[in-house]
């Protein structure tokens, strides 16, 4: 679970002057780059999953940016937004006690066993889509 | 909620109808995070949290938002001066007037003027009026994007291909995850006299981040 969160502490904490490194606004950077994607349905489930677990209050938004800017920069470079985002939410779904790293590490040797893509992977009737 | 990205063949290579490339999805390999995704997502149901139907319905939801939506608002407080003013006075609740759920963010409009181009940004994360645009784009969320627009607004204006004259003063407006900015456009001449809806066809996701400004079609159906 924290395999891609292994980095050196200096990365994570403020520098001398107090500014984390998700704080970017002003430093230097290159172009924008304009190119744009349409959301994959993993995508908008990762988002439909933090609304509802804030919605319900199981952690708030700060919880979530919490968990993402403690991963630090290293994840910010090498992980697509929602794969930050999925991370995010199931730290604070296991730090909420909503079930435990054994369970979490069950489910998913499970679900990775099921087949080799997305689809495959994804039980009919219990993915939303079994619901109609 | 039919989801047509699994079910039969399409080509992938092409491009969706709103003009993007598709983005591997079902049928590329499984990764680490879709299998998290899908673990979490079974635990919550089986754990009482959330039905399917609920997860379901909140995809649908956030599908249902795009930017007409903050279009819609825009060309009413065009056509409508007291709306205008309730929507500068406060936003959110102009907004939800309109029937649209801000869910207790604040939400401020700031007007483009003729001396006056606004430009919104979150440096420190992805905050976006989700709520009238949807979800936002990947550049916005950038490491280049929240740097540079808060230093350099011009020269990030100009990449979008937005050159303002040094008379217009340039104000950037940093989200937070409570406080929300839309930019609402400066109505462009010419317009007198049209309905909102076509009104509201000049105002793309782009005028509303304001790296963009409304331009008149060449052939006014009108």
């Amino acid at each position: 679970m924290t395999r891609h969160m292994s980095e050196s502490d200096s990365d994570r904490s403020p520098d001398a002057a107090g500014r984390s490194w998700h704080d970017m606004g002003g430093l230097p950077a290159g172009g924008i780059n304009p190119a744009e994607h349409d959301f994959a349905l993993w995508e908008k489930r990762v988002d439909a999953l933090q609304v509802l677990c804030a919605t319900k209050g199981l952690y708030t938004v700060d919880g979530l940016r919490r968990a993402l800017e403690e991963m630090g920069p290293q994840a910010f470079e090498s992980m697509t937004y929602y794969e930050r985002w999925i991370s995010a939410v199931t730290k604070n779904l296991l730090e909420t006690g909503v079930f435990t790293t054994e369970e979490l590490n069950a489910r998913m040797e499970a679900v990775a066993a099921r087949g080799a893509t997305y689809g495959d992977a994804s039980i009919e009737g219990a993915s939303p889509e079994g619901e109609t | 909620m039919p989801h047509d990205g699994h079910d039969h063949d399409h080509d992938h290579d092409g491009l969706s109808p709103s003009g993007h490339p598709y983005r591997k999805d079902n049928d590329g390999p499984l990764t680490h995070w879709q299998i998290m995704e899908i673990a979490v997502r079974e635990l919550l149901v089986e754990k009482g949290i959330a039905t399917p139907a609920e997860i379901t319905a909140q995809v649908a939801a956030m599908d249902a938002r795009s930017p007409a939506d903050g279009a819609r608002v825009v060309a009413r407080a065009w056509a409508d001066p007291e709306f205008r003013a309730r929507l500068i006075a406060d936003g959110s609740a102009a907004c939800t007037e309109m029937g649209f759920a801000m869910d207790g963010l604040k939400l401020v409009a700031v007007e483009n003027t003729a001396s006056v181009h606004n430009l919104v940004v979150c440096t420190l994360c992805s905050c976006y009026p989700r709520n009238l645009l949807g979800l936002p784009p990947d550049w916005y969320k950038t490491r280049a994007y929240r740097s540079r627009a808060v230093i350099e607004p011009r020269r990030v204006l100009a990449e979008f291909g937005l050159d303002l004259p040094d008379s217009v003063t340039v104000r950037v407006h940093d989200s937070t995850a409570d406080m929300r900015y839309i930019v609402v456009p400066a109505r462009p001449a010419g317009t007198e006299g049209w309905s909102e809806a076509d009104l509201a066809g000049l105002v793309t996701r782009d005028c509303m981040i304001g790296v963009a400004v409304p331009k008149l079609p060449e052939t006014v159906s009108a």
